[in-house]
Formats: C-alpha cells, sequence, structure tokens
C-alpha cells in the first residue's frame, strides 16, 4: 500500500467517519510515518553490499559493546571464575560485590564519589542559572545585548592558556577547595549557543503579550520562556552535568588534598597510572586488583550509562540538531 | 571538547551572528506617561540611554553572573599572559617580576623539547586529517542508507555513547583491552604468542591516538553529517532513479555534492585548527609512550609551567599557540569566504 493512499483516505474519514475509523487511519499513519520502509525508487541491497554493511555495522557496534561488557562482568565475577578465565570474562557466572565491597570498604571512594557528586550537582544548576540568564538577556535586541554577545563568541576563538588560568584560581583563592572544581566551568560558550538560538525561536508575540500584561522581565523569563523551554534546559543540563563529572584535568592541578578527589581522578591515578589501590583505600585483604580496577572504572561509567538514554533521547528530538542548522 | 564539536560550535555561532531575535513587528512601544516603552523591538538608536536602561535594566542584570564569569575566567586570565613577558616569580607577583621583553620566547625558540612538541602536534593533527575526518561521513552515508528506522536509532544511539565518557574512562578501558595486562594480550600469551605493545609503543602512538579518537569521537561527529544529509531534497532522488540512476550514481550525483559545502567547511576548520589535538589524551598518556611521542604543545605548556615551575616559559609557549591558532582560524574563515562558503564568522547581512 502506498503513501498517497493513506493520505486521501485519512482525509475522507476525518470529513464523514465515526471516532474509531479516525483513530485507527490515525494509528496506520503513524505507523506508516514511524516507519515509511524502502522507498519505491530504491533497489533493494546487493548481497555483497549488504553484508559488507553488516560487517560494518556490527564491527562498530561489538567495538562499543565489548570494552564495556567486559568491565561491568569483571567487575562481577567471582575469584574462582577470574582466575580460571585468566583475568578476563565476558559474562559473570556467579555475579559477586566483592569488589565492590572492597573499595567502598575505605572511605576514600566514598568521598570521591560525594565530592564528584556535589560538583555536579551544584556545578549544573550554577551552570543553568548563568547560561540561561545570559542567553535570554542577549536573544532579544536589548541595550548591550550585541556587545555581550560579542565578548561570548569571542570565547570560542582564543584561550586564555593553562597557566594564567591556574594563577587566577591561585589568586582567587580557590586552590584546594571544591569551587576550584566549579567556578571555571559553569559557562560553556557551546551551550550558551544552543540555549540562545532556542530562546530565539520562541515567538515574539508571546513574550511581548506577557509585556503587555504588566510583567516584568524577570517574570517573562520564569513563567513563559522557561515552561517552554524544558527540552532545551534538559540537555544543556545533562552535558553540563556530564563535563562536571567527567573533568578531571582540574582536580589534577588545584587539588592536593587527596580527601577532595573526585572519581575521575582516583581512576586515573589507581587504574591508568596503576598506583597500589589497597594502600590507598585502606583495605588489607583484598580481590584481585584486576576486579577492583575495573569496579573503579564501572562507578565512573555508571552514572553516564543511567543518564545517557535521557540525554539521547532529547538531542535526537532535535534540539542540537535544530541548533546546528541554525 | 572535542575538535569536531568545536567546529560545530563555529558553525553554530555562525548562525548566530547574523541577528538577535526576529522583529517581527517594527511599531514602536508606547511611552505615554512614565510608563516605560513596552516592546523591546523599537529600533534602538531612537531612545535615549536613560529610556533604554530604564526599559532594559532587569535584562541587564540578568547579563551580570555571565559577565562576571567571563570576566574571571576569560578576560582577566587573558590580561594574565603579560607573564610571557616577565620573568615571573610567584613570590613578587606579577606587579613585582621583572620584565624581559621577548627572551621568554627567544628561549622557546631554542629550546629542543618546544620543536618535538611542536612537530608531535602536526604529526598528530595530519593522522587525524587523515584518518579521522573521513570517518564520520562514511558512518553518516551508511546510517543515512540504513531502512529500517529502528536499527538506525538503536545505532545512532549506541555510536553517540563514547562520546559522553571522559578521556581518563576511554584510556582505562584501552588499557583493558589492549594493555600490557589487557584481554588482546592476555589471550596471545594464553595460546603462547608473543604480546604486542600497542600502548606504550612510541612509534605507533599516533595511529593508538587517532584510533581512539575515532572510538570516542567519530560517532558524534557524524551528527553534522546527517543534518545535513536531511537536508537534500528527496525527490532528487526519485528523479535521478527513475532515470536510472543507480546507488553509487545517485551518491556521487546527488548526495556528495549536497554535502560539498560542510565536508569543505569542516576540512577549513580543522586546517585553521592545527594546533588543536586534545589534551587530556594525551597527558594521561605522557607516562607510559614517554614524552618523545605524547608531547604535544598543550602538554608541554602544563609540563614546563605547572610541573616545572617555568610560569613565564609554559605561558609565553601557551600564548604562542593561541596567538597562532587563532590567527590560523582567522585565515582558514577568509579562505572559506573566498569559496564562497559561510565560514564561523558570518559578515552582517542587512542588520
Amino acid at each position: 500500500m502506498s503513501t498517497p493512499t493513506i493520505t486521501s483516505s485519512s482525509k475522507e474519514s476525518s470529513m464523514t467517519a465515526t471516532l474509531s475509523d479516525r483513530r485507527a487511519t490515525k494509528r496506520l499513519s503513524k505507523q506508516l510515518s514511524f516507519n515509511p520502509g524502502r522507498p519505491a525508487w530504491k533497489e533493494p541491497a546487493s548481497p555483497l553490499y549488504g553484508t559488507i554493511k553488516a560487517i560494518i555495522i556490527g564491527g562498530i557496534s561489538l567495538s562499543i559493546v565489548i570494552p564495556l561488557l567486559l568491565v561491568i562482568s569483571t567487575s562481577l565475577a567471582d575469584d574462582e571464575q577470574l582466575i580460571a578465565a585468566g583475568g578476563f570474562v565476558l559474562w559473570p557466572t556467579h555475579p559477586s560485590f566483592a569488589a565492590y565491597q572492597a573499595i567502598f570498604s575505605g572511605e576514600f571512594m566514598i568521598r570521591a564519589l560525594g565530592v564528584s557528586a556535589f560538583i555536579t550537582a551544584v556545578g549544573t544548576f550554577l551552570a543553568l542559572f548563568i547560561t540561561i540568564t545570559m542567553a535570554y538577556a542577549t536573544s532579544r535586541p536589548v541595550m548591550l545585548g550585541r556587545p555581550v554577545l560579542m565578548l561570548v563568541l569571542f570565547t570560542l576563538l582564543f584561550a586564555p592558556g593553562l597557566i594564567p588560568m591556574f594563577l587566577m584560581v591561585k589568586q582567587l583563592g580557590l586552590l584546594n577547595t571544591v569551587w576550584s572544581l566549579i567556578l571555571p566551568g559553569t559557562f560553556a560558550a557551546f551551550n550558551f549557543v544552543v540555549m540562545r538560538s532556542f530562546f530565539m525561536n520562541i515567538p515574539t508575540e508571546l513574550i511581548e503579550a506577557a509585556r503587555i500584561d504588566g510583567a516584568s522581565d524577570f517574570m517573562i523569563l520564569r513563567k513563559v520562556v522557561l515552561p517552554l523551554s524544558k527540552a532545551v534546559i534538559a540537555v544543556v543540563g545533562l552535558f553540563y552535568a556530564v563535563g562536571f563529572w567527567n573533568a578531571f584535568f582540574n582536580a589534577m592541578i588545584y587539588i592536593n588534598d587527596q580527601t577532595l578527589y573526585p572519581v575521575q581522578l582516583v581512576l586515573r591515578n589507581y587504574v591508568v597510572q596503576g598506583g597500589s589501590m589497597a594502600e590507598a583505600i585502606g583495605v588489607t585483604s583484598t580481590p584481585p586488583p584486576q576486579s577492583m580496577q575495573m569496579a573503579i572504572v564501572v562507578v565512573a561509567l555508571l552514572p553516564i550509562l543511567i543518564v545517557y538514554p535521557f540525554l539521547q533521547k532529547h538531542f535526537t528530538k532535535g534540539v542540537i540538531t535544530g541548533a546546528i542548522k541554525g | 571538547m572535542s575538535q569536531m564539536q568545536e567546529e560545530t560550535v563555529s558553525r553554530i555561532a555562525s548562525a548566530d551572528v547574523s541577528g538577535t531575535a526576529p522583529d517581527r513587528q517594527r511599531t514602536p512601544g508606547r511611552t505615554s506617561g512614565k510608563r516605560r516603552p513596552l516592546a523591546h523591538d523599537v529600533p534602538l538608536r531612537k531612545l535615549s540611554w536613560r529610556t533604554r536602561l530604564g526599559r532594559d535594566w532587569q535584562m541587564l542584570l540578568m547579563m551580570v553572573p555571565g559577565v562576571a564569569f567571563l570576566a574571571l575566567f576569560f578576560y582577566i586570565p587573558i590580561l594574565g599572559n603579560v607573564i610571557a613577558f616577565q620573568d615571573y616569580q610567584p613570590f613578587l607577583g606579577i606587579s613585582g617580576s621583572e620584565w624581559v621583553g621577548l627572551q621568554n620566547f627567544v628561549d622557546l625558540y631554542f629550546n629542543p623539547d618546544f620543536w618535538v612538541a611542536l612537530r608531535n602536534t602536526i604529526v598528530l593533527a595530519v593522522w587525524q586529517l587523515v584518518l579521522f575526518f573521513p570517518v564520520p561521513l562514511g558512518l553518516a552515508l551508511i546510517v543515512d542508507s540504513l531502512v529500517s528506522n529502528k536499527l538506525r536509532r538503536w545505532f545512532q544511539s549506541l555510536v553517540y555513547l563514547p562520546h559522553f565518557l571522559s578521556w581518563v574512562l576511554v584510556i582505562a578501558l584501552f588499557q583493558q583491552v589492549l594493555g600490557g595486562a589487557g584481554l588482546v594480550n592476555n589471550t596471545l600469551r594464553d595460546l603462547g604468542l608473543d604480546t604486542v605493545p600497542f600502548m606504550t609503543n612510541p612509534d605507533t602512538f599516533p595511529l593508538l591516538a587517532t584510533i581512539q579518537l575515532v572510538w570516542k569521537d567519530a560517532g558524534w561527529a557524524m551528527i553534522i553529517f546527517l543534518a545535513s544529509l536531511a537536508s537534500i531534497d528527496g525527490s532528487l532522488y526519485e528523479a535521478a532513479a527513475a532515470d536510472g540512476a543507480g546507488r553509487w550514481r545517485r551518491m556521487w550525483h546527488i548526495t556528495l555534492p549536497g554535502l560539498r559545502s560542510i565536508i569543505v567547511l569542516l576540512l577549513i576548520l580543522r586546517i585553521g585548527d592545527i594546533l588543536s589535538v586534545g589534551f587530556e589524551q594525551f597527558l594521561l598518556q605522557h607516562d607510559a609512550v614517554g614524552a618523545g611521542a605524547s608531547e604535544v604543545l598543550d602538554t608541554f605548556t602544563y609540563f614546563a609551567g605547572v610541573v616545572g615551575g617555568g610560569w613565564s616559559a609554559g605561558a609565553a609557549a601557551g600564548l604562542a599557540k593561541g596567538v597562532v591558532g587563532a590567527l590560523l582560524i582567522f585565515a582558514a574563515n577568509k579562505v572559506a569566504h573566498r569559496l564562497g562558503e559561510p565560514g564561523i564568522f558570518q559578515k552582517k547581512v542587512g542588520s
């Protein structure tokens, strides 16, 4: 059945038919728009081409899935299976949380998790506040809007450099505090641009209508603009959150105090650099180091895997690609 | 941020500079009595700054946090680059340190380590250009050719995922699979074969680094190609197919011309951004493969300045890189304009 027939019948039905008829047509056209299938003019793939494509897609998928599966499974595997398999397993036969119990037995890892959670939560909140206010104020033709916009866009072209940033953070007295991990990351021009182009697409009429009803700019932002922008706020917020969670370099240069280490720095010091974990974490009897390393990897990975479906749902909705297309 | 994402940023910025919110009605706001004018779309020049301040003070207040951020963590640190022209001593501060003019840059010029870092940066950039750049394009073409929407979505979700993993995590995953005690070498050892030092061989490091980058960011970089593929008119394909054009001719005569401008733009931007190849990735593997292969300009700045205490030398290297990088981006943009592409900074059209 071809698409034109459906659309014409749906037109007829909307004029004459009963409610259930209309529902059926709606469901059918929804199915069709969800998966239009192969267009009539497109020839089916030749066996060779189809096989090559399947191999490429399969290979790429496996290259992403296998490492993730490997670390999760190995972190959950028990000693016997690990020894039998020679260090790595792709599926834990008897899942055990011994490795997690070990890394969380000292205060070290719990603190690191706390620090990461704190900088992610507070940082995302501050970053959203700064980005939303700035993006809204420059999205309307107001006094000084254009020069301020230029101030932001210039940051895309040039970076102040590592050393001057370090000296600035030091000058502000933020060294060895969590604020050195939060404040420098509370604004990103990329997120600003995404947010601003979304605000610019909000019809001026809505805003003017609110103004005529006596709303102030603050009130318009809160009562009109923000409720319309939930999707973009979610995406930008998640971008910031992922950024804060993933940051390790700031911690590496600004933090000396081990009790302020975020998870990523622990991961770097004890997995990538292979430092002795048992000592730092303060555990005496340990499961194999392999599974403890894997457990730390999973602790750093899991929050991303958890928020990813939400993130993905929104950016495929077109918030980001819409912004890219301008 | 990966370089592809930076390119995305620039694309976005280009759409932006050309204007603020659409001025739908240019009707002047009411100015009766003491009420502030209603509309924001009154032509600005017609109002005195007092009136504008009265009208816009809340908007100005909203800019304060952002401007404060930019001042503290962007513009004041930029001024801090003056230490590149000083013999900076932390206990003397910027005002107390001695001015040495261009001495730091001269020292840099005669420092062999700096040239190693520069060479590595350019070598890595070329590797990335040759091996990384075409991958997202190819991926986008494959994804675009998938008929099943379900498979398409599923595959897209999967390849975007690594972009959101931190570099620490990516390197850790690579170590677990390819490292000396990793999955592959473990298997080789069990089979009685020689192990391969994938992660620590300086000679093959550029290849390894590029593969890591492809794994992490190629999927994400595909988005921009998918967006322009979606904007190609589907009836062109249908007409071509009706005229007997096969799969490959359609790709050659419709798809690739449709992508031409975005390909040219991204290519030029990448070349303009040649001094930035990434930082964390190389810092993390600095110990494993040694400075000879993994030192890039950014890590040179870090090790010379923060680790070695040569604040001024580090700042000089950072400043040189920043300035040359900005000039290259400007030049790339000029080239883009010459070729009739929009580039990063559009000239304002009719505003």
